[in-house]
């Protein structure tokens, strides 16, 4: 870059900074649109309040379960349980698909079980995982686990499948034996796309141990707090913890991705 | 050398850094080499042209052991290909280097492999690097550097381990024109201060004699040579050898080779 062309560009910087402040809030726009479409539906009377209460009213019951405690026990059990889930699912899931991948008979003798399961709905599978595993709290995380093990698998063995043929060679002609090859290439070429799984991996685990904690029941859990407050019509405490949830999930994804970013500096380089 | 020749008498150093006799490979039932032979002087730098699909790329990769013959034999150094040593340099740096290795851990790979301590290993990079007068930041990842950078680290890879034999596809083809003459000139440094052998494909017939001690003529499938045509202008080579009345009597014959095996 050339003295004039680095100051022109700065130039830009300090010319715009306003320019620049509306474009980092740009996200919340859909955010505030939602929140005054709700707001607006809310007030106008077309839908019994009891049933929809205002965004503010559903925020405020969020900030005070959450500061005097009611709403903490439930969200921390269910990190707990979509923590454990997706660790155990990981601790298997990415060895054995890196097993898998690096061995085409072995993928392929496999391909149709995990397609087949992965094409399965997880939340159909809960009666067979009570009929194990009973109605225990360890149910609830199996269940959760077994789902993103799925994907963890599929995504690692994906990964090493598809990894770079020539670095594979450079490798070899290099002198590397086959388990250096596994172990200084396939492994992480595989990196970007086991990502990929694990991120989808502890999304599921999330979705699955919600449904699991409102369709097993549990002493707590977001889930079955959801649900029980829309069988006594607490609406606003029921759109809270849906909120929360959501808020969950989106941060977990966010954790990820910044651990992809962080862990896989070379991906799209 | 002289030493071991003494010692045993009944085997004579080798004349040629490679040797192929009666080398055959088929892909799906059709030949790409019959029968095809070569035999290229020591110390060389021999560069490979022919059209596209001729086979120069499973040519290199099957005398680097890269790929299986189907019947035949190589030899480089008059050794059997796996006792060789060898030094690759791929086409693509980008898909040849490990991104998530820093350059001096790329660099540094094939010792490791070898299983050399890691005092050894960095002796042996410093004392390339130096010996090539080459400023890199080797700290940083390879995909932060330019393109010809990224294949200067990629050629130093391939010579760390002293290489009997240098095997380069296309080195030069994912290298805009700038940087093209500076790895160029590079090469043509390491070569004159190692003078390790080389093998290279080049798709450029002007690249293809520029650094070059012979010039193998390829033609279209099946594959045979053609020609070997020898170009002798002393090095180092630099912008007037391009101007020089054997450069381009050695240009004006190869193309005219080159034009007749297209017509047939
Ligand atoms: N694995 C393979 N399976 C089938 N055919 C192949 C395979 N590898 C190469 N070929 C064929 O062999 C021929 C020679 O290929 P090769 O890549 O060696 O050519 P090349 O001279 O290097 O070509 P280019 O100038 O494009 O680099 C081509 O016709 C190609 O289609
Ligand atoms: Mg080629």
């Amino acid at each position: 870059m050339t003295a004039s062309s680095v100051r022109s560009s700065q130039n830009q910087v300090r010319r715009f900074p306003f320019a620049q402040v509306v474009d980092r809030l740009l996200p919340l726009v859909g955010v505030l649109v939602l929140f005054g479409v709700w707001w607006l539906i809310a007030v106008s009377g077309l839908i019994n309040p009891v049933l929809l209460p205002t965004p503010i009213a559903t925020l405020g019951t969020l900030i005070t379960g959450m500061l005097t405690g009611t709403m903490l026990p439930d969200f921390f059990a269910t990190v707990l349980r979509t923590f454990s889930a997706f660790l155990m699912a990981a601790v298997v899931g990415v060895p054995v698909g890196v097993a898998l991948g690096s061995s085409e008979k072995l993928y392929r003798s496999m391909e149709f079980l995990i397609d087949f399961f992965r094409s399965t709905p997880a939340s159909a599978l809960i009666p067979l995982f009570i009929l194990f595993f009973g109605v225990s709290d360890f149910s609830k995380i199996v269940i959760a686990a077994f789902s993103a093990f799925l994907l963890i698998v599929f995504n690692s063995a994906y990964g090493v499948i598809n990894a770079k043929q020539s670095r594979i060679l450079a490798a070899k002609v290099m002198g590397a034996n086959r388990w250096r090859v596994f172990k200084d290439v396939l492994l992480l070429e595989s990196l970007p796309q086991t990502f990929i799984g694990l991120r989808s991996g502890i999304s599921i685990s999330l979705v699955i141990v919600i449904v699991a904690e409102m369709f097993i029941g549990t002493d707590q859990g977001l889930g079955k707090r959801i649900i029980d407050a829309q069988q006594v019509l607490n609406v606003s405490d029921m759109y809270a913890s849906i909120l929360v949830t959501g808020i969950l999930g989106y941060v977990l994804n966010m954790l990820f991705l910044i651990l992809e970013k962080r862990f896989v500096h070379w991906s799209g380089k | 050398m002289m030493i071991n020749s003494v010692t045993t008498p009944t085997i004579a150093p080798p004349e040629h850094f490679i040797s192929v006799q009666g080398l055959c490979k088929s892909f799906a039932g059709l030949p790409l080499y019959e029968d095809f032979n070569l035999d290229l002087p020591n110390n060389q730098l021999v560069s490979i042209f022919g059209p596209n699909g001729c086979g120069k790329s499973t040519l290199i990769n099957m005398i680097s052991g890269l790929i299986p013959i189907d019947r035949g034999e190589i030899r480089i150094h008059g050794k059997p290909i796996r006792r060789a040593k060898i030094g690759y340099v791929f086409q693509n740096y980008r898909d040849s280097m490990f991104p998530w290795m820093s350059a001096y851990d790329n660099i540094a790979y094939p010792l490791r492999v070898k299983g050399m301590a890691e005092p050894e290993c960095r002796d042996r990079v410093e004392r390339l690097i130096s010996t090539f007068n080459i400023r890199l930041d080797l700290k940083r990842y390879p995909y932060s550097f330019s393109g010809g950078q990224q294949q200067l680290v990629s050629i130093l890879r391939a010579l760390v381990a002293d290489p009997e034999v240098l095997f380069l596809d296309e080195p030069f083809s994912a290298l805009d024109f700038e940087t093209t003459l500076f790895v160029r000139d590079k090469l043509q440094e390491i070569f004159m201060a190692t003078s390790i052998p080389m093998l290279m494909v080049v798709h450029n017939l002007e690249e293809a004699v520029f650094l070059a001690d012979t010039v193998l003529l390829l033609s279209k499938r099946p594959t045979h040579l053609v020609e070997a045509v020898p170009f002798t202008v002393p090095r180092p080579r630099t912008p007037d050898t391009l101007t020089s009345p054997e450069f381009i009597e050695v240009s004006r014959h190869c193309l005219e080779i080159f034009r007749q095996e297209m017509r047939k």
